[in-house]
Parts: structure tokens; sequence; C-alpha cells
């Protein structure tokens, strides 16, 4: 039966801004899902507020709205777009729940708009636990016992019932939020309490604990027939307590039978079936009691997810991109699996190798926060590893995490006695070190061989998976003490994912000397293939990954080859943006050569097998590059590799694979290292006779001290080779200095091994951000971005506009003369990345980064041009001026001043509010240099008040229409913000201030309430200070200008509370401004959208050549 | 694991070189892939794999052990096992023995280390075909060893089924509680316990007899229906059992095949078999009910099938009135089931039984328990 025919336009909603718990999967999902409805032939809407996000390029959708995701946003998409459907299941907990909103507002009815992909009733009995619970039992299987309560009373009776310890879950969360484990009524007030206030509804269910038990997955799809198949199984190494997102988790399930796997089975199929998901997928979790196989359901998440992204890339069957096909009509026996182009999608694959999904996790940029990993999800990232074996793919995933300390390691003697004790107890307690600890511990197996024993006790990891550790271990002794590494022991060992670096650490010998010996013993990896059938049938698709086996499956090919590094696990500071530039590349260099990805992140576009030519499922290390690319030249012709899109991690691979004889494509490996040496940057900048703060480059904090006193404090400190300001802080005095070097010198990160820029730190300085591409001869000016904070807030947490609304003509033209002579003097080839600070009227360089960076997506959305692809085709040799000859690039570019641009803000999305002290406080949300934020949204309008009120209401709850403003300013800015305070009260807010900035206002006849700073303390009676205001919600808005550092500390406090509260906060006098404006004109209407078709059409009949 | 040396060699002269795992010595047999990722123990006690060397393309084997409630039968039967990663420590609260325990016991001379998914794709590629694995005192040079692979039977041609049946008839009764709403005879061609089992629990009486029973002895217990179970062998070898099924069909008692039953059905009703290049052997295929145009993900084990149109109801070439192909697989459009239309007969090459796999197709036993009750009409319920 073909597709519906009554359907012709269909809407899609994204995720938003990429958050914990709600990645770059969706955007996986969504692009699928794009590309496959418009290849449909059918008109596709899309709104989606993250301009990162490859599904938001105008290609993927008819009319792509990159706007806040709210009701009212999505009801004038509506109105204008008219569509007949609304999928709303492939674009996270975001998306569902605005479906959900529209729909209970009436909208989808008052327009005429279908639901497809899940219905409303069908949302609401997955995701309501307690009609949840319900379809559990009508299933005939089990649940925990719970309760569902709504007040704090109920909930400490219900733990009463249940015994501790109970664990606590509020419903319509996502990522868990909120959720966690209480062992008694006093956890239970705070996690509960919490869990309420995070709850739409308000409400919390309360369920037995089943801690401990083995934890599964399985990844479903319906048809409008009612066929169903379990595309995945997937097995959490660590038991329940630990969130999915979270733990090591394993394809396919490996410590089940056949009869306790169908089992599951059944329940999950039994359960889709009751919940009602017509068409599409759901994920169900299942606790199984390791010495009963009792089993229990746990939750079911009725749209595709991120395990769903996951068994994806794991099985090579496109979870999202089939349920775009079956919401639209179609059955799975009618749909082909693409990889095998002869069989069809209604079956289940299998896999003749073993998947491992290791969590990255940021717990060193919120040193505060409590670092045991509960049910609330906290990993910022993921690295997925497809081996032959299990430690095969366990090793490849470690590796591919690329994080100082989390790779199994032989260092020191094996723990005895109470070392062992005091392992055992830490293993007992999950964080991110726990699978080290656990392999430490089992180390003590030489002396004890029941310990494989007591780590199960400690932490209930299935025996199976510790003895395949164990067997890690044996391995490492074998290889410690062999006369000599002999062909079979070298295989041995790399077949159980030993890398050659492991090796050479237990051999104490260079890394280069284990790969040569390995090549001479002709132990090289193959590449297999995955194919959803344990190779039953052809396959088509080259999707690869290595092992030490036998027979290499890598085809021989004409075409010349361009292969491109990813960025690895998402991590703040290298996440989404640069897959973006990554699949750009991909896609526009396709054409010319086989494009060949490797990437190890199973959250991607550029890990979809449909990006590029040849996919390699691979860590992205010295090592496990060098493989493929030996694979590759063996298979055909090489053109060279793309080293500068994925970030940071593939650009410090750049000079080894460069000295290894790999053709490095676009800025080489020696320009990289200019613009990242101090002393050669210098050259480059004297040469150009461009300032820059003066700054020094320091080997120990001793030197750091001495370059610190010359400059003069305050100084900016950071490790070289570092993206997202990792461990950049400023410093105001040498007693800071001294702290800042003994707690980088506590940090296991590699970045903090490397050498210590340190630069002068201008006070009141307006950053800058500019995006370029340089040929050799001719520069493109992609963009100009102007920081809305102040400087020293890093420039991925801060919000910027572009292009920049208060710099002249004259600024523009000698940012452009700046950056062509950066570009000249280092030598890119490609993109750069330049950020100046604008303080005096001087233009000063901050850094140069001749790599893609973080804003090229925004860049790209905001202008309307390819700027990646446009990078990629120079890298690859075209010139500037081909490129405007082709159209692929506008004649006139961001130096130019151009009257008619739209504005685009961009906001950054912070997660502090996911990360809690021990003691269940919001961790201290003071913005630095240190990168923080997890993601980005874009408002896009005609104004700056409009755009920037977009942004807002994209990344927060929005600016507020009416209430109270708390306003407090340093003295310089009291003169500026007059006007603005006064036309808020005017628009009917009541305005609270400090003492001091009361009596400005006073004077200009602008009535405020004193309020108590933080630092004065409650009152005699109790006054509360304006935290305890924010803290209880008595506030709608913060005006607070910081200066100085005293300023600025308390100013944070301030800022710490609102970013708890989600109240909206001004920190610039431009901001504030702005924010004004944007309220006034929001207090008139509704927000008015636009496709970004719609302002490319209305730009291009606007824009006359000048 | 040991380090001692096994060699795997294929009849085409391929040699693997991997670990002696389970019983040393020499076996011989037809080499076959299965892609199950789980049901390692119920594949090595179906007797349809008797004179088989089976590979599990799934890499690691043996994690969940042996227990007593999971055998399909009174004994391993495949003729060799080969896998790339047995478990060291086999972990599961239902385990009572090891793998490798269980194969050196009863005698499996079985292998590891090697790079299975070569070994399939070469058997996808080239067909099924002999093999043998030898280690410990059979080990010799290749070209001896090869000359042994090349002198063993074919499985074209061969009869089996009676080597793998029982000696005499035994009954399983419903479960306490499960009223008996009929009988049936189950011919035990290498029948699993699974299958007798679900019958059971749908209040039919079981009675279990050997192979080589006639259908006079069969018709004499005066079942309400007659089952034909899966087995090994080549259904073109199996002429005594095809006339039983004949005999069936004249007196009219309901009927219903399983795989080896399946075959033989078409046989009987005057359709050829033929071997497939390399069978299907995994617990993910989709089958499509074409009654309903629904799929079911099922459990198959069958190196031959038959050959009967797969257009509209055809004639059957022996007088039986319309065949219908009920069941298809979707992968390469193979026959899975037959329903005779002028009969109570109907067969499917599949395992609705499953053990291992899903149980999707678990309601052909309603369907074969609604024809005995004459609920199910002879045109079916299109």
């Amino acid at each position: 039966m073909p597709r519906r025919d009554d359907i012709h336009t269909v809407m899609v909603i994204g995720s938003g801004p990429i958050v914990i718990g709600q990645a770059c999967e969706f955007d996986y999902s969504g692009t699928q899902a794009c590309r496959v409805l418009k290849a449909e032939g059918l008109r596709v809407v899309l709104l989606n507020s993250n301009p990162a996000t490859i599904m938001t390029d105008p290609e993927f959708a008819d009319a792509t709205y990159v706007e806040p995701i709210t009701t009212d946003v999505i009801e004038r998409i509506i109105e204008k777009e008219r569509p007949d459907a609304l999928l709303a299941t492939l674009g996270g907990q975001t998306a569902l729940n605005a479906a959900i909103a529209v729909a209970e507002a009436d909208i989808l009815e008052r327009y005429n708009v279908e639901l497809i992909g899940a219905s409303l009733e069908a949302i609401n009995l997955g995701e309501n636990r307690e009609l949840f619970k319900g379809v559990v039992e009508r299933c005939g299987a089990d649940s925990a016992r719970s309760h569902i309560c709504h007040t704090m009373d109920e909930l400490v009776a219900a733990a009463e019932d249940l015994k501790y310890p109970v664990v606590v879950r509020p419903s319509f969360t996502m990522g868990g939020l909120g959720s966690g484990l209480a062992y008694d009524e006093e956890d239970l007030r705070r996690i509960g309490g919490a869990g309420l206030r995070y709850s739409p509804s308000t409400e919390v269910l309360l369920e037995e604990s089943i801690l401990g038990w083995k934890e599964y997955e399985l990844e479903l799809m319906r048809d409008k027939h009612d066929n169903v198949v379990v595309v995945c199984s997937i097995e959490n190494l660590d038991p329940v307590g630990v969130h999915t997102g979270d733990s090591v988790t394993v394809a396919p399930a490996l410590t089940l039978t056949d009869r306790e796997y169908q089992k599951l089975r059944d329940v999950g199929i039994a359960v889709i079936r009751e919940v009602g998901v017509d068409t599409g997928g759901c994920n169900i979790q299942f606790a199984v009691e390791p010495t009963t196989g009792r089993v229990i359901v746990i939750e079911m998440n009725p749209r595709v997810s991120r395990s769903s992204a996951l068994a994806s890339k794991a099985t090579g069957f496109p979870i999202a991109k089939i349920a775009a096909r079956l919401a639209i009509g179609y059955t799975l026996d009618e749909i082909p699996n693409d990889i095998t182009g002869s069989t069809p999608a209604s079956f289940e694959p299998t896999l003749d190798y073993v998947v491992v999904k290791v969590p990255r996790f940021a717990f060193e940029k919120f040193p505060a926060a409590d670092p045991v990993l509960t049910t609330t999800m906290k990993s910022v990232g993921e690295a997925m590893a497809l081996g032959r074996n299990f430690t095969e793919a366990l090793g490849k995933a470690m590796r591919s995490i690329d994080k100082k300390g989390q790779v199994f390691h032989w260092e020191g003697e094996p723990p005895t006695g109470e070392a062992l004790d005091a392992l055992l107890a830490q293993c007992a307690i999950p964080t991110e070190q726990r699978l080290i600890q656990v392999q430490q511990a089992l180390r003590a197996a030489i002396n004890d061989p029941d310990v494989v024993d007591r780590v199960f006790d400690a932490t209930g990891i299935d025996p199976w998976f510790l003895d395949q550790i164990l067997l890690m271990n044996e391995i490492a002794l074998e290889v410690t003490g062999a006369p000599g590494l002999d062909e079979p022991l070298l295989r041995r060992a790399k077949s159980h994912g030993f890398s050659d670096a492991q090796m050479a650490k237990l051999r104490h010998i260079d890394e280069s000397a284990i790969a040569s010996a390995r090549v001479d013993a002709g132990v090289i990896p193959v590449f297999k293939t995955v194919d959803t059938c344990a190779a039953e049938f052809e396959a088509h698709t080259p999707y690869h990954y290595s092992s030490y086996d036998e027979e290499n499956e890598v085809q021989p090919r004409e075409r010349e080859a361009v292969l491109i590094l990813g960025s690895g696990p998402n991590r703040i500071g290298q996440g989404i943006e640069f897959d973006y530039s990554c699949v750009h590349a991909a896609l526009t260099l396709k054409d010319q050569y086989e494009t060949v990805m490797i990437n190890c992140n199973p959250e991607t576009v550029s890990t979809d097998y449909d990006t590029s030519d040849r996919l390699y499922f691979e860590p992205l290390t010295f090592e496990d590059v060098m493989a493929v690319y030996e694979a590759e030249k063996a298979a055909g012709p090489i053109k060279g590799m793309l080293v500068q899109l994925g970030g940071q991690t593939p650009l410090s691979l750049a000079q080894r694979l460069s000295d290894a004889g790999v053709p490095i494509l676009g800025t080489t490996p020696e320009a990289i290292n200019k613009a990242e040496d101090r002393r050669e940057f210098g050259v480059v900048l004297e040469t150009a006779g461009l300032p820059a703060p003066q700054y020094g480059t320091a080997h120990g904090i001793d030197e750091a001290t001495e370059i610190a006193e010359r400059i003069g404090y305050p100084v900016l400190v950071r490790p070289s080779y570092v993206l997202g300001g990792r461990g950049m802080e400023i410093v105001y005095s040498r007693e800071q200095l001294a702290d800042y070097g003994t707690r980088m010198a506590g940090v296991g990160d590699h970045v903090t091994d490397a050498p210590l820029l340190i630069d002068k730190f201008l006070d009141d300085a307006i950053e800058i951000d500019v995006d370029a591409i340089f040929d050799g001869d001719q520069m493109f000016l992609g963009g100009v971005m102007e920081h809305i904070e102040e400087a020293g807030i890093h420039s991925g947490d801060s919000a910027c506009v572009l292009p920049p609304v208060t710099l002249s003509a004259a600024d523009l033209d000698r940012i452009r003369v700046s950056t062509e002579a950066l570009a000249r003097g280092i030598g890119v080839r490609g993109l750069m990345n330049v950020q100046f600070a604008l303080a005096s009227d001087v233009l000063y360089v901050l850094e140069a980064n001749p790599r893609a960076s973080r804003t090229v997506p925004f860049v790209a959305k905001a202008t309307g041009v390819a700027l990646a692809k446009a990078a990629a085709r120079v890298m690859l040799g075209a010139t500037i001026a081909e490129l405007k000859a082709e159209g692929m690039l506008p004649e006139l570019d961001a130096s130019v001043y151009d009257d008619h641009a739209r504005i685009a803000v961009k906001e950054a999305v912070l997660p502090f509010k996911r990360f809690r002290t021990h003691g269940g406080l919001a961790v201290d949300s003071i913005l630095g240099p240190e990168m923080r934020s997890t993601g980005e949204v874009m408002g896009f309008d005609e104004t700056f008040p409009l755009a920037f009120a977009k942004s807002q209401a994209g990344a927060i709850g929005g600016l507020p229409l009416s209430g109270t403003v708390f306003v407090s300013t340093a003295d310089r800015d009291k003169r500026a913000i007059t006007f603005p305070v006064a036309r808020l009260h005017q628009l009917g807010f009541s305005i609270l201030a400090t003492e001091g900035t009361r009596r400005v206002l006073s004077r200009h006849g602008i009535p405020s309430e004193v309020v108590r700073k933080k630092s004065q303390g409650k009152g005699p009676d109790g006054e509360p200070t304006i935290v305890d205001l924010i803290n209880d919600g008595y506030i709608d808005m913060v005006v607070n200008t910081p200066s100085g550092q005293g300023a600025r500390a308390d100013g944070y406090e301030i800022r710490a509370a609102a970013t708890a509260a989600d109240v909206a906060i001004i920190t610039t006098t431009q901001q504030l401004a702005a924010a004004v404006q944007a309220i006034e004109a929001l207090q008139r209407g509704r927000f008015e959208v636009m496709s970004l078709q719609d302002v490319a059409r209305d730009i291009a009949s606007m824009r006359t050549p000048r | 694991m040991t380090n001692e040396p096994a060699v795997l060699v294929l009849e085409n002269g391929d040699v693997y070189r991997g670990e002696a795992y389970g019983a040393r010595g020499e076996t011989l047999g037809e080499i076959v892939f299965n892609t199950g990722m789980t049901g390692y123990q119920e594949t090595l006690t179906d007797p349809s794999y008797y004179r088989q060397i089976v590979v599990m393309t799934a890499p690691h084997i043996g994690n969940t052990g042996m227990n007593d409630e999971d055998a399909e039968s009174r004994r391993i039967w495949v003729s060799g096992f080969v896998m790339r990663e047995p478990a060291r420590r086999p972990s599961n609260w239902r385990s009572q023995r090891s793998l490798g325990d269980d194969l050196a016991e009863q005698g499996i001379v079985s292998m590891s280390g090697i790079d299975t998914r070569k070994l399939t794709r070469t058997l996808r590629t080239f067909g099924s075909m002999r093999g043998g694995i030898f280690s410990g005192d059979a080990l010799a040079n290749d070209a001896d060893l090869l000359a042994r692979v090349r002198a063993a039977a074919p499985m074209a041609g061969a009869h089996l089924a009676d080597a793998v049946s029982i000696d005499g008839d035994y009954v399983i009764e419903p479960p306490d509680g499960v009223e008996r709403v009929a009988h049936v005879v189950a011919v035990d061609l290498g029948i699993k316990a699974t299958t007798p089992e679900l019958m059971a629990q749908r209040g039919i009486k079981v009675t279990v007899v050997p192979s080589s029973w006639t259908a006079d002895q069969i018709l004499a217990r005066e079942p309400d229906g007659v089952f034909f179970s899966n087995g090994p062998g080549d259904p073109a070898a199996a002429d005594r059992t095809v006339e039983v099924i004949r005999a069936i069909l004249d007196a009219r008692v309901p009927l219903f095949g399983i795989c080896f039953g399946n075959q033989l059905l078409g046989r009987a009703l005057g359709y050829g078999t033929y071997k497939l290049r390399f069978g299907h052997r995994g617990i993910n295929q989709p089958v499509m009910d074409r009654t309903t145009g629904k799929v079911e993900i099922t459990s198959h084990n069958h190196g031959f099938a038959v050959d009967a149109p797969l257009g509209d109801a055809s004639e059957s070439p022996h007088g039986y009135g319309r065949v219908h192909v009920s069941h298809v697989c979707l992968n390469d459009d193979v026959v899975e089931g037959l329903e005779c239309l002028d009969l109570p007969a109907f067969s499917v090459q599949y395992h609705p039984e499953a053990a291992a796999g899903p149980h999707d197709a678990a309601y052909l036993f309603d369907r074969f328990l609604d024809l005995m009750n004459g609920r199910r009409t002879l045109e079916g319920t299109r």
C-alpha cells in the first residue's frame, strides 16, 4: 500500500538548543525525517530554534523557521503554512511537549492539523507514569511498585509504604531531570521537592528501588498494519541506578538467554501496541533482577530518542528515516533496507560485532557539582565503537572519549588489602571514574581469585563483563612479561582492544616502536562492514569499523578520496557546530571526490551513512586515523585529509599525521602551529602591525607569575591548545594565580599539561568574533559578530549579534583589514576565526584560529551563505573568485555595511540547573572565560530588539511582559540606564534597586524600592536580600551591570540565583536597551515569523550591489 | 579457551586456523551459518542440525552457560560448532554448566578464534558445503584433511530423520488446569521439545511417535490431527514419510507440518523441493502471512525449500485440490508455507515454536486447533 495521499504539507518540530539529555541525535533524526519527507514529494515546514543544526539548512525543508519553539510561534507558523500534519516524534521531549501544548490549546483542531507518528492519547499513555503503569499491567507485565504524588506529604507517606531507598521520578521532564534516589526522608524532601517543581504537572512518581538490577533497553518500530520489529537490544553495563545516558551500554544484549530475551521482546511488543504508537519508533527500558530473572518495565518513550540514534548507528537500521516513512503511511515491508538494497525493513537486524557506548562527562567544568551518577543524566556526550568482540569495542570506545585518565592503565602495583577494600568501596558509588576503578580492582585477581565476585558485589556489574575486563588485565600482564612482542601476542592484545599507546606504556617504549613492530609482524586491522544482517546478504553501503580479524572488506575505488576527520564525542566547547562543518564538507565534495568520514560520535549527522560516500566509525586517535588512511590508500588514490573542521580533536593530530605522510588539505599544520604558538603568532601580529594585549607563554606557575607581574593584573590565564576555554580564568592577583596553579595541577586532563598562556585582560572591551575564508590571495569575510556580554565571558557563553549593531562602517573596515592581514600572515587556506576586542577605540587581536569555529553554522544561517561548503572547496583548491562566479559565495561580504540585513542574535544555553552540589543546591552559575554552555539558539528578525526577544524566548522562558525588575548597575552605567528604566516603569513594571541605583533613579523621577544586597545579608527584621527574592520567585527580570572585581562577584550571586530560577538577566546597558525595546514590541503583539527561504527571497529582491 | 590448535577445512580448500574447543578429534558435516544472537543452547539441541557443523555469526557464544530447561531435545545434535569468542565465565541465574563442558562431554568437536564473518561471507557466496574440524590427534597436513572432507557424504540425498527420531511413542498431556480439547499424533522427524509443549498449552494431548510409524499406526490412535515435525536431511530422500502424509491427506485428518514437515507435505501434494544456496538459519527472518498481509519475524532453520508457484492457488499435481502458498519469506521470496484449500492441511517452512526465536508465529498452533475443531473453514479466513 503506498503512502497516504491526503497529506501534502508536513510540519516537523526539532528539539531546539543542545542541552544535557537532548543533544544532536535529534538533528540526526530530524535531518533524516526532512530528507525522507522531501524525497516523498511532500512540502516540509520545519521549526527549530537551533541554528547549528543541519536540519535547519534551507535545503532540507521548504520553509525553515529558526524561531523559538513556543505554542504561540507554532500557531503563527501553522496559520501561515497550513500544514496537513504535525510530526513531533523526532524532535525529542521538546518537540513532544510542544506538540502536546498546541494540541491541548486546540490549535491543531482549529487548523485541521493531524498529529502523526503518535497520537496525543499514545503520548500520554507512554509519558504519564500512572497511566503507563496501567499499560504495563494490561500487558501482563510488572512495574516497580509505586505511588503517584502531588505534594510533599504524599511523598513522605508513600516512602513509608515502599521502604527506603525509593526512586523519585518527576513526570514530563527530559533526560530524567529532577529524578534521583532517596535513602532517607531528608533526601526525599530535597529531591522530591525539586521534582515537584520541575514537573510541569507537579507530579512525581515514587517507586520501589530496583537499584543494582540488570538494565536493558529495546528499540521497537511499529507500522499501521501493526507489524512490529525490535531493531536493537541494548544492555547497560552499569546496573539500574545510573541513567542510561550516563551508563556504559552494549549492543546487542550479551547476558540473556533466548528465553529471557524473548520475554522482553514479547512485553515490549505488547506495550507498544497497548500504548498505541501507531507508526514509528519507541524505546522501552527493562530491569531484570539478577538472581531471579524477574522483569520490570521501567519506562517507555513514545518517540525517537537518544537510544534510537545509538541503535541506528549500532545496527545500520535508520530508525528516524523509517519512522518518517511509516508516519506518512508506508508499512515496514514496503520500505527497502538501504544497506542490502534487496531485503525489506520488516526484519530485525542481527549483529556479528559488539557495540559499546561510553559517556563523556564535563564535571571538571562544574567543580562544585556532585559527581555521583544517578537517574538524572549528567553526561554531555558519548562515543561509540564497534569491534568483533566486547573488549575490542570497549578499548576503542574508551579511547574515543579523548580525555586523559579515561582509558585502562596498569601503572603501579595491583591493589591489595586495605587499598583494595577502599577501591571496592569507591566502585560501589557510580561516578565517571567507576569503570577505571573496576579495572584497577580487578588487577587484584593475581592475589585474590575471588575478586570478580567482590567487584560484582560492590557494583552489580554482570560477572561476564567483569571477566572480560579481567581478560584485558591478563593480557596486559602477558604484554609486560613477554621477552619480546611476537605476532600472536601482538594480535591477541590488539584484538582485545589495546591501543599502541597502552602497549607502549606497558613496555616502557615509544608508541611508534609498537606501531612499527606491529606492522612488521603484519598485525594490522581489517575493516568490516555494518550490514544489519551478519553477512547473510551483500551490503551496498560502505559503513566500516576496524577489527583485528582476517578479511578486509574495503572495496577498491577509482575516484580520489578526501578523508574528513569529525570531532568525536560532544563536549562543552566542541559539539554539533563542528559536526555541521564536517557534514557540509562531505556534502559539497561528494560531487568531485569520494568523501570518507571518520568519527566516533553516534549522535551526529556526520555518522549517518547517508552523509559521506564511506563512513568509518573509528576513534579519532593517531593510530586509528592512520589505520583508516592506510586502508583507503590501498583502496585507491587519496587527495588528502581535512583536519580543520572537527574542532580541536582532529586539529591536534594534524602535525603527527602530516609527519607520517598524510597529505593535509587546506591550512598546513605549520600554519596551524603559527596561530597557536605565541611566539610565532607574535611575529605574525608584528609583521601585520596589529595590536594585541600583552602576553606571555609560561611553563609552570612560577614563570606565569613572573609574566603576570610584568604585564600587570588582571590577566587571562589558560593552557594552550584548548577549546571551549577549558581551564581559562581571569586572575586579579598573585594569590589567585597561585591558587589557579594548584588547582590545575590536580586536574587529570591532558590540556593541563600544556604550556600556560598569559594575556593582559582588557576590562570594558567589546568583543568581536569573525569568521572568514582565505584562499591565499583573497578573503571572504563571512560574518562579524558583536558580543552582547562584556569581555571576559567566553565567546561560546555570551550572546552575540550579527551584523554588529553598534559598530560603524569604519570599524568593519578595520576588522576586514586586520583579518586579512592575519590570514595572510598565518597562511590560511580555508576557514579562520578571529576574536577581537575593541577597547578605547583600539582593535586588539585576542586570538586567531585557522579552523572551522563554533559560530560557522550561526553565521551561515544568519547570512544565508554556505560558509562551510565554500571553505571546504577552498581547502581543495578553489578560489574565492571562482566560488563567487559559481554563485556559491555572494559578491559582497560582511565587511560591507548592509542596510537590508536581517538581525540575528545567538544566545547560549547553560546547563547549571542540571548540576547540583552534594547538598542539592544549584551549582554556582558564574559565567567566565571557561565555556560552560551546551547549546545555542538564534533569534532572527528585522530589528535587534525583536531578534533579541526571540533569542531570549528560545533560550530561557523569555522576557517578562509585566512584573518586577531588579536594577543594580555599575556607577559608570547609571547615566545610561535612566532612560530604559524609566521606560520599563511606564510599561508597567515595578522597579527594585540597590540603594545607589535608587538614588539616581529617584532624581530622574523614577520610583523604585530599595532591596538589600546579598553582601549585606538579611536585615534585622529578616528583610530579604535580592538573592532571596529571586529564589522565592518575586523577581521577573534582573538588570545587573558589573564593573571591577568586587561588583563582578556580587553580580554573580545574583546571576546564579536568576539562572537557577529561570529569570531573565541583563548584564549590559546595550542588552537592557534591547530588552526594553523587545518588551515594548512584545506588549504590542506576537512575534512575526519568517522562514529562512522567505528571508533569502526578500533580501535578494531588496539588495542592490553598490 | 585453550592454545590447542584446531583447523577448519572447507570442501573448496579454504583453511581456517583457530583454537580447539569442546571435544578434540575430527568431525565432518555440512557447514552452515546461524545468525541468531541468542539461543545457542536451543540451536545445539535442535535435531535438524544433525550432520551439520554450525557457525555462529554472533561473536560471543556461551555467555549464559547451559541449563536443564532450554534444551530442545535429549542431546546436542550438531556435528561441530564454530564460534569466534567462547565465554570464559558463563553468567546467568539459570546457568548450570558451561558450554565448553557440555560440548566436551557430548563429544562435539568445536573450535573458536577464527574470522567467522569471512567464513559466513564465503558460505553466502559459494553456498553451504562440506567441511571438517580437526584438532588433537586428528590434525594432519591440509591436503589430507581436505581429502577427508571431500570424502564425507553430502547433505543432498541424505535421509536422516530416522537417525534422530525416537524409538517408542510418548504422550504429553495439557498442563494442570488446561482442559483437553484435542488429540494430535506428532511424527518425530527431529521434533523440538517446545512444539508439543505449545500444543499442550492449548489443550492438545500430543502423542509423539517415531518417524518409522505407518499411517495405519498413526490413524489407529484416532487423532484429531496429525503433525509432522522439523528434521534433518534432504526431503527428496524421505519417500516413506511422503507416503504416510498422502495417506493422512486421503483420510482427511487435519494435518499440520513444520519445516521438514512442510517440505514433505509439499512433496506429497506433488511439488518439488530444492536445496537453497546457503539456507535460512536465524531468528530474524521476515515472513508475510499472505492471508492477513501481516509480517511476522520468525525463526528459520532450513537448507531446502518447496518449489510451488507463488501466484494464485495452484492445483496439486497429485490431485489434492487447490494449494495456496500461504507464507513467503520477504528477503528472497522463498515459499514459507502451504495451505490446502480443499483439504484440512497446512504447513510452514519456519518455526512457529521458535526456541530460539521470536514468538510472532505461535498463532499457527491456534490455526491448527481451529482446523481440528472445524472452526477454520477450508477456504481459510480471507
